[in-house]
């Protein structure tokens, strides 16, 4: 192979501008092909967790009551009419046994019971409805981040505490510090300190939970040591459907991921997917044909000397390598400084496009696997592409060629 | 009695066959050259030089007739190996001294070993330079083609045809673009390879000057050999 690196190496030198324009433009197509798949899994997992706000990933909820006709026996005339249950607060039946086998499960990351249902918070003359929602701080945190979102106080539930959303302060005029009143239709309920204000980004969600301690809300909620719902983090956070369900099949409850639960953004996100999927397609082909485009030129300028060669004595097999090797050479270098420039592109782009509240959309990322395959399939485009080139750069007759 | 280095035995060569404007330029050449000889190929514009130079060089298919290259038939052999013969056996010539541009003096005279072997080895290497110094061209070698003129270009030419010691350098017009003075060098030089390697030479040439100076002259008319004399030697 030390011939043909010699020959291609020195013939894309001899190519001066026309090599440097290709790599270059191969440079710009990788580098925009890095920039979107680093940042597009990022941008989408940023965009979840901000529409999502405090739901899990996965929730496991009692299943629906149902009411059953009759049984229908022959001479029996029965009335058709079934009125559907009102569904009553119940508990997830032997919750503890559920959330011990789900923390036992592969690629679950953290598992939290909780208690809610409705419930008034009044301060003063001002009383709004909310959800009451009961947790264990340390298991809640883990699979909803709300630790992230408080802007006042410290997320720590004593019996007595209450943690609310700044509009619904803003509200009832309270302030950390402050006592409000949480009742429910089964009791009159007690006064609770604000510990804590959060800020999920959404006004109709600041309005929305009133989080009290998981005895608390049992207690305010008549659920004497149950639960409502047991919600569940896991790893994959696109793979969440396809766990709900696998659980289903498992347990005799209802379970429902956020795909289902969201299914408009789903498929808005997957719509997303598919467009920057195409995008990076098309680039590719771009690069691809600018590749071949320059590298058929070339074998027009080399006739002379490709015949040469073959006069010399260099086989065909050796002319076509000396071609592939062109076209991956233009590929594995456009890949290298495309994905630097691209690294570079997305840091800049992180810094620049920033949500409303300040933070960063997507964080650059050094990533060895993305860089990896891309200097791959670069390389293997760049073959690709030099095929048609160097197939016709090995048919060329010496003889004829000579004569030019 | 010796094999004959090239031993061509009536070929033919008809460009466009079965189609009306087929046209036959060689009509059944017999023509062998041994080891050592220094031939030179003369003939009037037209008359097939060219033809019959390429099908000597493997790179043209003759139509009809037989090839042994050192004994070996050759003439239906396929590219591949052709391609091998051509580098082990054959050494080239042109007219317009057909240079790789990019590479220097040095790497031009480098190549058909690269070629060959895979590397340049340090044997190559000696043996490269020696072949340029003997070709007056000692102080050139790390230059680019473009930067020598023809007459050294076409002496690094002749250094990259000898670089294998190949057994018979074919010569298409090697002077014909150069001014008298530089071809009479060019090839004195030429003969002098034959006289100390023992190198066999087949030369066409228009000028009657160099081909008097030919120790076997063999003339083309027509595609058909009208004279093959040898002189004196």
């Amino acid at each position: 192979m030390r011939f043909e690196w010699t020959v291609a190496l020195r013939f894309l030198r001899e190519g001066g501008m026309q090599t440097v324009l290709i790599v270059a433009g191969t440079t710009a197509g990788i580098a925009v092909i890095v920039f979107i798949s680093g940042f597009l899994g990022d941008l989408q997992r940023d965009l979840i967790r901000r529409t999502l706000g405090v739901q899990p990933h996965v929730i496991v909820r009692p299943a629906e009551e149902v009411a059953r006709p009759l049984h229908r026996a022959a001479g029996v005339t029965a009335l058709d009419q079934v009125q559907a249950r009102a569904q009553r607060l119940r508990s997830v039946d032997q919750w503890q046994a559920l959330q011990a086998a789900l923390e036992a499960t592969p690629g679950v990351r953290a598992v939290s019971p909780v208690a809610a249902g409705p419930g008034l918070v009044a301060r003063g003359d001002a009383n709004r409805s909310v959800t009451i929602t009961g947790i264990v701080p340390a298991r809640y945190v883990a699979v909803t981040r709300l630790d992230e979102k408080i802007v006042a106080g410290a997320l720590r539930l004593n019996p007595g505490d209450v943690v609310i959303g700044t509009d619904l302060a803003r509200d009832l005029g309270a302030a950390v510090g402050d006592k409000v009143r949480l009742s429910t239709a089964t009791s009159p309920g007690d006064a609770y300190q604000v510990r804590a204000i959060y800020d999920l980004g959404q006004r109709n969600l600041n309005r929305a939970y009133a989080y009290v301690t998981l005895p608390a809300a049992q207690a305010l909620l008549n659920l004497p040591g149950g639960v409502s719902s047991v919600e569940v983090s896991i790893e994959d956070l696109f793979g969440a459907e396809e766990f709900a369900e696998r659980l289903q099949a498992r347990v005799p409850h209802e379970v429902e991921s956020w795909m289902r639960a969201n299914s408009q953004l789903r498929t808005a996100l997957n719509n997303q997917t598919v467009m920057t999927l195409l995008v990076r397609f098309f680039l590719a082909l771009v690069v691809a044909i600018g590749v071949a485009s320059v590298l058929i030129v070339s074998v027009v300028q080399k006739t002379r000397e490709i015949g040469i060669l073959r006069a010399m004595g260099a086989p065909r097999g050796r002319i076509l390598r000396v071609f592939l090797l062109q076209g991956a050479l233009i590929g594995a270098s456009g890949a290298a400084l495309g994905s630097a420039c691209g690294y570079a592109l997305t840091a800049v782009m992180g810094e620049v496009l920033r949500a409303d509240d300040g933070t960063p959309l997507f964080i650059a990322q050094f990533s060895p696997a993305l860089y990896g395959y891309t200097v791959l399939g670069a390389v293997v485009l760049g073959l690709i592409a030099a095929v048609m080139p160097a197939r016709r750069a090995a048919r060329l007759d010496p003889a004829e060629a000579i004569r030019l | 009695m010796t094999i004959p280095i090239i031993d061509l035995r009536g070929v033919r060569k008809t460009y466009n066959p079965g189609t009306p404007v087929a046209a036959e330029v060689l009509h059944g050449i017999d023509l062998a050259v041994s080891e050592g000889e220094f031939a030179c190929l003369i003939g009037p514009s037209g008359s097939g030089k060219s033809t019959l130079l390429n099908l000597i060089g493997l790179l043209e298919w003759p139509s009809a007739g037989d090839y042994l290259l050192k004994g070996r038939p050759i003439a239906q052999a396929d590219d591949d190996e052709r391609t091998r013969a051509r580098l082990e056996t054959l050494g080239f010539v042109f007219q317009f001294h057909h240079l790789l541009p990019a590479f220097t003096a040095l790497e031009n005279v480098l190549l058909p070993g690269l070629m060959r072997y895979g590397a340049y080895t340090t044997e190559q290497r000696a043996g490269a330079v020696e072949l340029l110094s003997a070709v007056g061209l000692g102080e050139a070698m790390h230059k680019l083609p473009g930067e020598l003129s023809g007459g050294m270009q076409q002496r690094v030419a002749i250094a990259r045809a000898l670089a294998l010691s190949p057994d018979l350098v074919l010569a298409d017009e090697p002077t014909g673009n150069l001014d008298t003075h530089t071809a009479d060098d060019v090839f004195a030089l030429l003969r002098r390879f034959n006289e100390t390697r023992r190198t066999a030479f087949l030369i066409v040439t228009h000028d009657p000057r160099l081909a008097a100076r030919c120790d076997r002259v063999v003339e083309l008319r027509d595609g058909t050999l009208v004279d093959d004399s040898v002189r004196g030697g």
